[in-house]
């Protein structure tokens, strides 16, 4: 059974113009969009720059405002209150950004860092936040001493284990990730995703991952949603999106990754320019006359394609 | 761009009615009123009454307020008590005064600035950078008065090279050239003052974009081109960074109209800065109103010029 | 040099000054380029490879760098031009194209005016023939109507429009190399492929050679010819691309292999690699650099003074600990717990 339900979720931003600078146009950032969520399962948002993944995840946390639509936590309709202090949403749903840098507050302490979200939800006293502090430092893989360091003394990989040790203060149910490892190295980003598996597993954690990076998405996530233009355009398993993708778009975001190795890359050129063929002479069974995508269809218990007509199927 | 030109000076209608309402409030707060100054022990009480009503003082306020905005659409601020003459005239001529004083103080300004910020950014750690940023420093460090006071004394008083107060001298006919040559010879030290202590700003900021531009993505690209050095620094680095000055122009060329009272006032200079403060310690309301009133007006328009100035030096901003 | 090859660096050092010393960031390169080809220069950050590249173009502020070593293309050493001589090869001969293209073209410039700016300076074109050669290049690199986006600026286009720009900027003069310092790193993976088609498909039409800087090890096997991995300034591994994908030696490669999220694996936990790269400052200069990271190997096992070793037929591995080098030694268990104080 899902926890978290997002029921036709809409973001739109005004468009202001004309003489007395009134609303003219919106743009739908996202455009009607639904997730549920599991315990302790990975949902993948993927797409390309634009497409509204990370207004998403921030309007799912409630750091954009959310035009329509509705958020359900535990039965609970949490739409209007999210950023409420004494939501239970609020604290159950934390969220690590792209930027570990930018996201932890240079002028403040890792202890400090990371007993705000402690103490805004949990009552603690202040022997107990000490050791809590010291508990989600171990968790994270870092010693006592970081407690009295500032966050400009870590590397990129620590930073991102220090958002990390945030996020998870409050035990979270569901945490959202904004392109957690795209700044990361490689061999730290390996780090940085170990250990989201790790505590994923100790806690029962679901993440909501959001990446253009399908390899890091293939090895993370359970579930995938790919977006474009606001919209999904195919959500299904990990299976169903990489084994049997449907919408061409995704057709067309598979073949573009860059492959394992030098062998092939020939075939996988003409590939790509064929799935490029394919797209532009299969665009209006795939997309309206406004480039819209089309609502999603379900093909299979957990596979759905937004398609005009899915007979054509297959490959 | 036409519509939103318009638009701004529509929404600077209810600006400046904000402006006239604190202003007039103010002045109804000023001790006193434009009769003070002529009472004398002997003065009846019953005339200064009479005054007061003829000049419409016993009405109620929103009355008088009125009466005064619709005057001053009229371009009739009333009458200046100490000058005796109307306030628009008045105010007129010594705007131009101060506007001739002022451009050539901007002139010799930029001409300064300019060339020392974009040595001192372009050889940034030489002597003469040091140099630059050193006397820069010196010149913000003194106060306007100070050097302004050594200038009148050195260069007035004691070489006697310049006059040392006025702006035109009796007995020279307007129009001529020799009438034009007297006013200039007036002007150029205030103006030399002026200019030396206002460069501050300018070279640093123009030094600082500079040494920011280098280090610009586009810099190396255009540097990978095998461009001359000299010509990046032309065609990218200088261009780039003498924008953020552009955007103060429109603020520099209304600012012209508001003259500097500590100038003005030391070098005798007839124009707004010391109308102003003479206009204040005398009380001179109508005068105090109508000036505070066209310098928020300038204040408005500057913002507006600048925008617009933006917009066409810089392809990134457009106002539609 | 022999006629194929294009471009021949020789014990490269490149040092920057941190308080009075200088630090070498590239640390004895040694690399041949040749006609037609494609050398990948793989490397995490701070590993030297984009030191590598500006030092190729002379790129760096000479006041606080320190370049040693031979960078021979046809009969010059580059590393001893001045900026004025090298300014005749900038743009011309070599060429380079960076990784961010929201901020590598001047924003209160158009289009067409800087794809014309190196004409100007390299060929005897005159106004007119520069415009239409702009105009052709455009067309070259997939742009459509030409004639419309010369006359825009910048942020105007979007960021796999102007990367197509800087390429048009960087072959305007059909270079004899292009140097690609992370082409595709900033743009999304649909336009990194068509841009990393481009590339190849004017690489064949002029036969330049190629310097593809990239941490991407996808991006080398869609690409590379041939593959150079840095570690710490100096080249650790060299070989043909297929060969280095197959059999990789150096066990900072193999480490690095086993941490990517493979598309077609279902392993469960990545390869992590020990430690942090060391610091310019910090960095040992003797011995095996990567030493540190992969602690479980006895010292005996590393070189002295750690060489290049032909392993294969133009394959070559840096010090010997690549033959005691096992993967699976460190496997298993939470080995993220990496914290060190340097």
């Amino acid at each position: 059974m899902s926890f978290i339900q997002i029921n036709n979720l809409h973001v739109h931003y005004p468009v202001r113009g004309g003489f007395f600078n009134s609303v003219i146009d919106q743009v739908y950032a996202v455009d009607g969009i639904s997730m549920e969520f599991e315990k302790g399962k990975t949902y993948g948002l993927v797409g390309e720059s634009g497409c509204g993944k990370s207004t998403t995840g921030k309007a799912i946390i409630g750091l954009e405002r959310i035009t329509s639509g509705s958020i359900f936590y535990e039965g609970e309709n949490v739409t209007n209150k999210r950023r409420s202090r004494k939501s239970a949403f609020n604290r159950d749903v934390q969220m690590i950004f792209q930027d570990s840098h930018s996201s932890l507050n240079p002028r403040k302490r890792v202890k400090d860092i990371i007993a705000e979200p402690i103490r805004n939800f949990l009552k603690l006293t202040p022997k107990e936040e000490e050791r809590k502090i010291s508990e989600l430092l171990e968790i994270v893989g870092m010693p006592e001493d970081a407690k009295f360091k500032y966050p400009h003394e870590f590397s990129g990989g620590q930073k991102q284990r220090l958002g990390i040790a945030r996020a998870i203060a409050t035990n979270p149910k569901l945490i959202i990730a904004d392109e957690p490892v795209s700044a990361l190295d490689l061999s730290v980003q390996a780090q940085v995703l170990n250990f989201m598996k790790d505590i994923q597993n100790e806690f029962r954690l679901s993440y909501l991952f959001i990446s253009h990076d399908l390899g890091v998405v293939k090895h993370m996530c359970d579930h995938i949603s790919i977006m474009y233009k606001g919209r999904f355009v195919e959500i299904g398993t990990k299976y169903d999106i990489y084994n049997h993708p449907q919408h061409i778009y995704t057709k067309r975001l598979l073949s573009a990754i860059p492959g394992g190795s030098p062998i092939g890359r020939e075939k996988r050129k003409r590939e790509r320019i064929r799935v490029e063929q394919h797209y532009k002479a299969e665009h209006k069974n795939y997309f309206d006359e406004n480039d819209r995508v089309f609502d999603l269809k379900p093909i299979s218990k957990t596979h759905s394609v937004a398609a005009a007509s899915i007979s054509k199927g297959g490959k | 761009m036409w519509k939103t030109i318009v638009r701004r000076f529509l929404i600077m209608i209810p600006q400046l009615f904000v402006l006239s309402v604190i202003i007039f409030v103010l002045a109804k707060f000023m001790p006193g009123d434009p009769f003070t100054g002529l009472i004398t022990p002997q003065t009846d009480p019953a005339r200064i009454a009479e005054l007061q009503e003829k000049a419409g003082l016993h009405d109620p306020v929103h009355i008088q307020y009125l009466r005064w905005m619709g005057n001053a659409f009229q371009g009739d601020f009333g009458l200046s008590y100490t000058y005796k003459r109307d306030v628009a005239a008045l105010i007129g001529e010594r705007a131009m005064n101060t506007f001739w004083l002022s451009l050539l103080s901007v002139i010799l300004l930029y001409a300064i600035a300019i060339p020392l910020g974009i040595l001192a950014g372009r050889y940034q750690n030489s002597r003469l950078d040091k140099a630059i940023v050193l006397y820069s420093f010196i010149t913000y460090a003194i106060p306007t008065f100070v050097l302004a006071l050594v200038f009148l004394f050195l260069f007035g008083y004691q070489l006697e090279w310049f006059p040392t107060k006025g702006s035109v001298e009796i007995g020279y006919e307007p129009g001529t050239l020799r009438y034009f040559w007297n006013k200039f010879y007036h002007i150029l030290l205030p103006a030399i003052t002026y200019a030396i202590l206002g460069t501050t700003g300018i070279i640093q900021y123009l030094r600082s974009e500079i040494i920011d531009a280098k280090a610009m993505d586009y810099v190396r690209t255009a540097r990978s081109k095998g461009i001359p050095m000299r010509k990046v620094y032309s065609k990218h680095i200088f261009r780039n960074s003498l924008l953020p000055i552009a955007a103060f122009l429109g603020f520099t060329i209304t600012g012209l109209l508001g003259g500097s009272i500590f100038i003005e006032t030391i070098f005798g200079y007839p124009g707004m800065g010391q109308l102003f403060v003479s206009s204040i310690s005398s009380r001179d309301y109508s005068v105090i109103t109508a000036l505070v009133m066209l310098f928020g007006f300038l204040a408005l328009l500057g913002s507006l010029l600048s925008d617009i100035i933006m917009s066409i030096v810089d392809p990134r901003i457009r106002i539609e | 040099m022999k006629s194929n090859e294009l471009l021949k660096i020789a014990n490269l050092s490149t040092g920057f000054r941190i308080k009075d010393s200088f630090y070498n960031a590239v640390d004895g390169v040694s690399l041949t380029l040749k006609k037609n080809e494609v050398l990948a220069i793989v490397g995490e950050s701070g590993c030297g490879k984009s030191t590598l590249a500006t030092s190729i173009m002379g790129l760096y502020d000479p006041h606080n760098t320190r370049v040693k070593g031979d960078i021979l293309f046809q009969d010059k050493n580059l590393a001893a031009l001045s900026d004025e001589e090298m300014n005749e090869i900038r743009g011309g001969q070599i060429s380079i194209i960076f990784q961010d293209p929201l901020s590598a073209l001047n924003p209160l410039m158009r289009i067409g005016e800087q794809i014309e700016e190196g004409l100007l300076y390299h060929t005897k074109l005159s106004k007119a023939e520069r415009k239409n050669r702009a105009l052709e290049l455009l067309e070259q690199v997939g742009i459509r109507q030409p004639e419309r986006i010369i006359r825009q600026f910048p942020h105007q286009l979007s960021g796999g429009m102007r990367q197509r720009v800087i390429i048009a900027i960087a072959v305007s003069c059909k270079p004899k190399i292009i140097i690609a310092d992370e082409p595709t790193t900033a743009l999304d993976v649909t336009i990194q492929a068509q841009i990393l088609d481009l590339l190849i498909e004017l690489q064949a039409e002029t036969e330049a050679g190629i310097i593809l800087i990239t941490h991407d090890l996808g991006v080398v096997a869609e690409m590379a010819d041939r593959v150079a991995v840095m570690y710490a300034g100096e080249i650790i591994e060299e070989a043909e691309v297929e060969e280095l994908f197959s059999n990789p030696k150096h066990p900072y490669t193999r480490s690095l292999f086993h941490s990517i999220p493979q598309l077609n694996s279902n392993s469960d936990r990545l390869n992590v690699i020990k430690g942090i790269v060391p610091s310019l400052v910090n960095l040992p200069r003797s011995g095996c650099r990567f030493s540190s990271r992969i602690p479980w190997i006895s010292a005996e096992a590393h070189e002295k003074n750690p060489q290049l070793h032909e392993v294969a037929p133009g394959h070559f591995v840096r010090c010997t600990c690549y033959r005691n080098f096992n993967l699976r030694g460190k496997r298993g268990g939470r080995n993220y717990e990496l914290y060190t104080n340097k």
